[in-house]
């Protein structure tokens, strides 16, 4: 399995996926040059001054990242990453201030959506993951055109829900619209959410329901055989 | 960007009017005259003003800050350098100090917060190490004090804003209302990084011929006279100082740690400081003082981000995410390359003589020239008279028979939840990233914070503490408390101190009751120190914390680190299931003086604080962290404000998952506040398997700690036979709404 972490200027939890996939996760070795899935970290690309990920779009790197996608490649996107592949148009919808006006950060409950995904493979449909979230624009938005066609096309994956699994208003923590935590594109290659599945990687942490994300990639990689270059 | 040629900047007169108005007093300005043998020129004045400042020479603390303990087993740089370092084994070094930014938070909260975040940041960073927690340590005026809510507001985002940024976690901190500071908040923030033992920068400025290079942001005209701002006392003139505070560039900053950090695994460096108070001038003459060198600066080469600056505003700009390195002879463009690489720029600006001169040149003319010492080492050193208040026997004056124990002590104990002091702090800390490079064993709201050591077993606990109220009615114990208290909460987690930084805020040095107060914390804090084995081994004074003549409480803040050799083995403070034996470690006593109780309940700021025995306060730490070590506790938790009543409250209510009951009674017969809420020291409350009881009394009774089991977790209730009974859920749904139902 071969995992590409992108740094952008003020990334900050590169590290944190890196000693994830690398620490608590097993998988097969793989032949250098290929990648099965690139992964955008959360953090302040570019100083997040101008709009969440707005700037990091248009890094040069982007343009291979997109390319990639487009043949098949798998892409995570998570919290700024999430960001920058809304702006990026890889993922349908927008990211904007969290109602409360705050940053937050806390534990959240989600609920898988969607199985028949490379990212949520290896989970139930219904299954409950607690994960951290840490944002100021996690508020999720889109168009009511585009919102029906994520739910015909199934592609809301997780949602955030109490810890009974209800989408109750107070487990909705920054007023994404109809809950919804994390999206992937049609063609279910593209996944962006708002948690933080590699802060909840082992027990010491608090938890290691986000393992459940990254195994899915693997098991996903390893059944179909699914990588692409990344140029 | 346009830059003055010599003939076009004039420098104003040196005459009474502007030494009076850069503080000198008029025997500093003929030591000035006898140091230089002639009258400096106005930038000479102003670099002299800002590192004689008290906020750069400690004048005025140098003489009681020598009496502290800085030395022991693993230390590895004590005071002195940009932060302390301590040995954790396994090849690394912890790198911890903290730092107060109070004047600035005042007058421009948000700004103010983020650049006291940010510039102790680049005090750990620019010794190696990479920061990998941050702390802080808050006090406001009272929360029903019409500024409190927005001066809250404004430091808690802008602790959040930069630190989230830079992707350093905030881990814990704590965070106090008084009306003592409702005219000077207190912000001190701490952090701590991880440094490769052999990979230690200092900021020395050797090897004359060694190029001085500039890096990071540009220059500007903002913070000038910073330092010496913190170095005055408030007055209704304040709110005009607000350009005086300067602005922070969290991105910059963060592309800077990553290059200096990136620069650092070459050879390419000498030493390297960070620009801060006082700018260029405190870090090229203090490199300069640490090496034993002179430096010499070519001011026009400083990059701009203004037209038309002075080499006074350039020698005295605090613009923020700027860093002085001396390089390697010859190394100038490798150390260019990484820079250029994270987009900042790296100008030489001068270099390393031997002539131990501070020496500044602008177009070609020399503007500065002054020995090195003159500006350090030889700074003016003040003994300044110390006398304790006739007001102190009257403040310390209670008569417990006059207090009124209240008929409904849960009531009391209610009210006392919903106190801002003691209420949960949630609102603030879900606003600072606490997850962030994924080491967060124990966040925010335990007694201590835990971080794992990655790549090791090892795990570190982090503490800050002090209470103003015990130091303002008794300074010597108040000193003592505020290190006894952080080591206990180091003890609740299960971690041993390795050593302590402090933030020491004061009133006005020149009134003697504040310098008794000063001495006197001082002396306790020594004493604590000596008597824990805990070293300190950096720190930071900020006096002047008055406005209109009014001192704040003297407010000493210690901020702790532990080391856990596993960190699995660490504990946290709330009950973990029913049928788990509660018990208390220590002795409760029969006394309110300076308590939130009578605070809160009867408005009273009295008495003398809570009394203790240092041999006790060791017998009770050690047999908390022994029964640790043998994997014997559930849970502990340290009494603090509020006292018995409110810790075990804490007990039920505060961990993440539903409450839990207890019925406990303790024994000690006293009147039913005091034993409530009382603020006896040296307490621990633990909770433990029944199996388990008899070898935690073994352990206690070895250890010389009065021991007592006082109850059992269970039920839906906190029973305290026969004061109170009342349900978990509602003690719980009231301490942790207090503080955002009040901020709305």
């Amino acid at each position: 399995m071969r995992w590409g972490v992108i740094v952008f200027p003020g990334s900050c939890d590169e590290q944190d996926v890196y000693d994830c996939l690398k620490n608590n996760l097993k998988q097969k070795e793989r032949l250098a040059g290929r990648f099965d899935c690139i992964v955008l970290p959360g953090g302040f690309s570019y100083g997040d001054y101008l709009r969440c990920g707005a700037m990091a779009r248009f890094s040069p790197i982007m343009q291979g990242v997109v390319e990639f996608a487009q043949k098949g490649g798998l892409v995570l996107g998570i919290c700024n990453g999430f960001q920058i592949l809304c702006e990026a148009g890889l993922l349908p919808g927008a990211l904007t201030r969290n109602t409360t006006l705050q940053f937050i950060c806390r534990q959240v409950f989600l609920r898988l959506e969607e199985t028949d995904t490379p990212f949520t493979c290896a989970g139930k449909k219904g299954q409950l993951l607690k994960l951290p979230i840490k944002h100021g624009e996690g508020c999720y938005y889109a168009d009511a055109t585009t919102l029906e066609r994520l739910h015909k096309n199934r592609q809301v994956l997780v949602r955030y829900v109490d810890a009974r699994g209800r989408t109750t208003p107070v487990a909705n923590p920054n007023g994404s619209l109809d809950h919804i935590a994390g999206v992937c594109n049609e063609g279910r290659n593209v996944f962006g959410l708002m948690p933080h599945p590699e802060d909840a990687g082992e027990k010491i942490l608090g938890g290691e329901d986000g393992l459940k994300i990254f195994s899915s990639v693997i098991e996903a990689c390893d059944k179909q055989g699914k990588s692409a270059w990344l140029d | 960007m346009a830059r003055l040629s010599a003939k076009q900047f004039p420098q104003p007169p040196v005459n009474a009017d502007t030494i009076a108005s850069h503080g000198f007093s008029k025997e500093e300005y003929q030591r000035i005259v006898q140091i230089l043998e002639r009258e400096p020129n106005f930038t000479e004045l102003g670099v002299f003003s800002v590192m004689w400042s008290e906020h750069c020479s400690y004048k005025s603390s140098k003489i009681h800050l020598k009496l502290l303990p800085t030395d022991g087993p693993a230390v590895l740089q004590g005071p002195g350098e940009n932060a302390g370092i301590v040995d954790i084994g396994n090849g690394l070094a912890a790198v911890f100090k903290m730092e107060s930014h109070n004047h600035p938070s005042f007058i421009e909260p948000y700004q103010g917060a983020a650049t006291g975040v940010g510039g102790i940041l680049r005090d750990i960073f620019t010794m190696g190490a990479r920061p990998i927690a941050s702390l802080n340590s808050l006090r406001f005026g009272a929360i029903d004090h019409p500024r409190t809510p927005y001066l809250l507001s404004g430091v808690v985002s802008g602790i959040g804003g930069y630190g989230n940024c830079m992707g350093v976690p905030t881990v814990g901190g704590e965070l106090l209302f008084d009306e003592s500071y409702n005219a000077n908040i207190l912000v001190n923030a701490f952090t701590l990084g991880i440094v490769e033992k052999k990979r230690i920068f200092t900021g020395q400025a050797k090897g004359v011929g060694n190029p001085l290079i500039y890096v990071g942001a540009k220059t500007g005209r903002d913070g000038i006279h910073g330092a010496t701002m913190a170095s005055e006392a408030f007055s209704e003139e304040s709110e005009k100082r607000r350009p005086t505070v300067q602005v922070g560039d969290p991105f910059t900053e963060k592309l800077l740690l990553e290059a200096c950090l990136e620069l650092m695994k070459g050879n390419c460096l000498v030493g390297i400081q960070d620009m801060g108070a006082a700018g260029l001038t405190s870090s090229a003459a203090e490199m300069a003082a640490r090496g034993g060198t002179g430096v010499e600066l070519d001011l026009s080469r400083v990059p701009l981000r203004e037209r038309g600056m002075t080499p006074y505003e350039l020698l005295l700009s605090e613009s923020q995410e700027r860093m002085l390195l001396v390089a390697k002879k010859g190394k100038e463009e490798q150390v260019k390359r990484v820079f250029e690489r994270w987009d900042l720029d790296a100008v030489v600006v001068g270099k390393v003589t031997r002539d131990r001169l501070f020496r500044a040149f602008f177009d070609g003319v020399e503007v500065v020239r002054i020995p090195v010492a003159a500006l350090t080492s030889e700074a003016p050193v003040y003994n300044r008279p110390a006398e304790r208040a006739q007001s102190q026997d009257e403040v310390q004056r209670l008569d417990l028979e006059k207090i009124e124990e209240p008929a409904d002590l849960g009531g009391t104990l209610k009210r006392l939840l919903d106190s801002p002091n003691v209420a949960s702090k949630e609102w603030v800390f879900r606003q600072y990233d606490h997850y962030v490079r994924s080491n967060t064993v124990v966040a925010p709201g335990a007694d201590a914070a835990v971080i794992r050591i990655k790549g090791t077993e090892k795990g570190l606990a982090l503490t800050v503490d002090g209470n103003g109220r015990y130091c303002y009615l008794d300074p010597y114990v108040g000193g003592i408390l505020a290190v006894a208290e952080a080591a206990r909460n180091l003890a609740c987690v299960g971690a041993r101190p390795l050593g302590l930084t402090d933030c020491l805020n004061f009133g006005s040095p020149e009134r003697p009751e504040v310098m008794w107060q000063f001495s006197q914390v001082i002396q306790g804090m020594r004493d604590a120190c000596i008597a824990l084995g805990v070293p300190v081994v950096s720190g930071n004074v900020s006096f002047y914390n008055e406005t209109d003549g009014v001192p704040i409480y003297p407010t000493p803040t210690v901020g702790m680190v532990g080391l856990l050799p596993k960190v699995a083995r660490h504990v946290t403070p709330w009950f973990k299931s029913p049928g788990d034996i509660v018990v208390l470690l220590g002795r409760s006593r029969e006394e309110l003086g300076g308590s939130e109780y009578l605070k809160i309940i009867h408005g009273l700021t009295r008495g003398t604080p809570p009394w203790i025995d240092l041999r006790l306060e060791r017998a009770v730490q050690q047999s908390c962290l022994k029964a640790i070590d043998k994997g014997l506790l559930c849970s502990a938790h340290d009494v603090s404000d509020g006292g018995l009543g409110v810790a075990l409250a804490e007990c039920c209510i505060s961990g993440p998952d539903k409450p839990l009951g207890a019925r406990v009674e303790p024994r000690e017969m006293m009147r039913g506040d005091a034993r409530l809420f009382g603020e006896s020291q040296s307490r621990i409350i633990v909770s433990l398997k029944g199996k388990d009881l008899n070898r935690l009394r073994e352990i206690a009774e070895k250890e010389g700690a009065p021991i007592q089991a006082i109850g059992e977790v269970g039920g839906s209730r906190l029973v305290v036979h026969p004061l109170v009974r009342l349900p978990v859920d509602e003690l719980k749904s009231i301490w942790s709404s207090s503080l955002e139902r009040r901020l709305k």
